[in-house]
């Protein structure tokens, strides 16, 4: 809760989905906003701190386990925990296997990276919603939002990180002229050339945009309910037990959304480069 | 919900990572999987291995046996057949040398009826010549020549 304002429902609600912002700001220059008006002033030119912290704290969180397994790697019976790593190895190898039939050795650690990451950043939607930005408070930090997923900047970054790579393959693969040939000649033939660019066009830009959007929406609602119940807390005892009881009810359901995102996101990747390798 | 060099900065993370784990972390793990795959195949091949090699050892175990089970059923039979023409010989050579003794015994008992029949023809003479002597110094009736001859024929 920024200070000074008055604590209502609404203000709780925008406090929770207001991002650590660092950014060019017309009059103050390069500044830490506080407050939403502040922020958007910014434009284009500002970070937001907690989701690149905690997407890249999280980020290294997992190269740093996966590491160590990868370190501890021998083909001699595996330990506990490197058999959970493994397996999850293993598990992304079989969907790559599965669903991607060219041959390229940046698949699979893309698909591992991609799964593991956006799971972790998911999990932390699973975290109850005051703790942590409550304790950034303590230490004097006004904005704090944790499920970087919630993000748009996050998910678009991994969406469009994944369609420059399908732009790239498509043409190194096809050729240009095959990628456009794609894009102009079908499905109707080269006399219907720019109702043809209409719809491949539509249907190329869709891709990055649903692929980060089912994310970011899924996440930015899972998240939503979580304030919403954690609304209850702040009114009476007997409306506050009932918020216990839902956000437990919400986050068993929610364990569910959480890793099934993580999946899809990551079964989309694989199947847009596994088009882009192949004529159709 | 601003678009904004977040973006960039996530795009630059996610790059590194990528990189680093098609690096650092992908390669080395496959690895160990494909050889601890490989080492499990090979381990239950050997394992297969082995139950052929046991099986093939006891087969061999028991061909053994019947073979030796064989030499010795061999072995008595001879014994027996030796047995039984050792007994034979025996049997023989025994009747052999009974007869060698019986026929010798024979022998012996011939010459010595011979001997005495000798002898006897012997003391018939001096016997025949004595009754001649009495005949011819004593006068003859017929009582005392009775009397005479049985004692002659009681003398034989």
């Amino acid at each position: 809760m920024a200070s000074g304002e008055p604590l209502t429902a609404s203000g709780y609600i925008k406090h929770h989905l207001q991002n650590l912002t660092f950014g060019n700001h017309p009059e103050n220059g390069w500044s830490i906003a506080h407050s939403a008006q502040e922020a958007s002033d910014m434009g284009f030119m500002a970070f937001h701190l907690d989701s690149l912290f905690w997407s890249i704290a999280l980020g290294a969180l997992f190269l740093l386990v996966f590491r160590i397994a990868a370190v501890r790697a021998t083909s001699d019976t595996p330990g506990s925990f490197q058999n959970f790593i493994e397996w999850i190895v293993d598990f992304i190898e079989d969907n790559v296997r599965g669903s991607f039939s060219a041959k390229n050795d940046l698949i699979a650690p893309l698909a591992l990276t991609l799964f593991v990451w956006v799971l972790l950043m998911n999990l932390m939607d699973l975290v109850p919603v005051d703790w942590i930005p409550e304790f950034a408070k303590l230490i004097g930090v006004e904005y704090m939002k944790v499920v970087p997923t919630t993000d748009p900047n996050i998910t678009f970054g991994l969406a469009l990180s994944v369609f420059a790579l399908m732009i790239y393959y498509s043409i190194k693969i096809k050729g240009l002229g095959g990628f456009l040939g794609e894009l102009t000649l079908q499905p109707f033939g080269k006399y219907m050339m720019p109702v043809n660019l209409f719809l491949e066009g539509i249907s190329l830009i869709a891709k990055p945009l649903s692929h980060s959007l089912r994310l970011f929406g899924n996440l930015y609602a899972g998240e939503m309910i979580f304030i919403l119940i954690a609304l209850l807390y702040s009114t009476n005892i007997v409306l506050g037990a009932l918020g216990g009881v839902l956000q437990w009810a919400w986050a068993v359901f929610h364990v569910l959304i959480v890793l099934l995102q993580a999946f899809i996101f990551m079964v989309l990747t694989i199947v847009y480069l596994d088009m882009a390798h192949h004529k159709h | 919900m601003n678009i904004n060099l977040t973006l960039i900065g996530q795009t630059i993370t996610f790059i590194i990572f990528v990189w680093f784990c098609m690096k650092f972390i992908w390669p080395p793990i496959m690895k160990a999987l494909n050889e601890r795959r490989k080492t499990i195949a090979d381990g239950l091949a050997a394992a297969a291995e082995g139950q052929r090699e046991r099986e093939r050892g006891h087969q061999d175990a028991e061909q053994l046996i019947e073979q030796a089970k064989s030499q010795a059923q061999e072995i008595i039979a001879k014994a027996e057949k030796r047995g039984a023409e050792v007994v034979a010989e025996a049997k023989h050579e025994a009747r052999a040398e009974g007869e060698r003794i019986i026929t010798a015994a024979r022998g012996e008992v011939e010459m010595e009826t011979n001997r005495a029949r000798e002898q006897l023809r012997v003391q018939v003479a001096t016997l025949a010549i004595a009754g001649a002597e009495q005949i011819l110094s004593q006068e003859v009736d017929a009582k005392a020549h009775e009397q005479m001859l049985s004692e002659l024929a009681g003398n034989l």
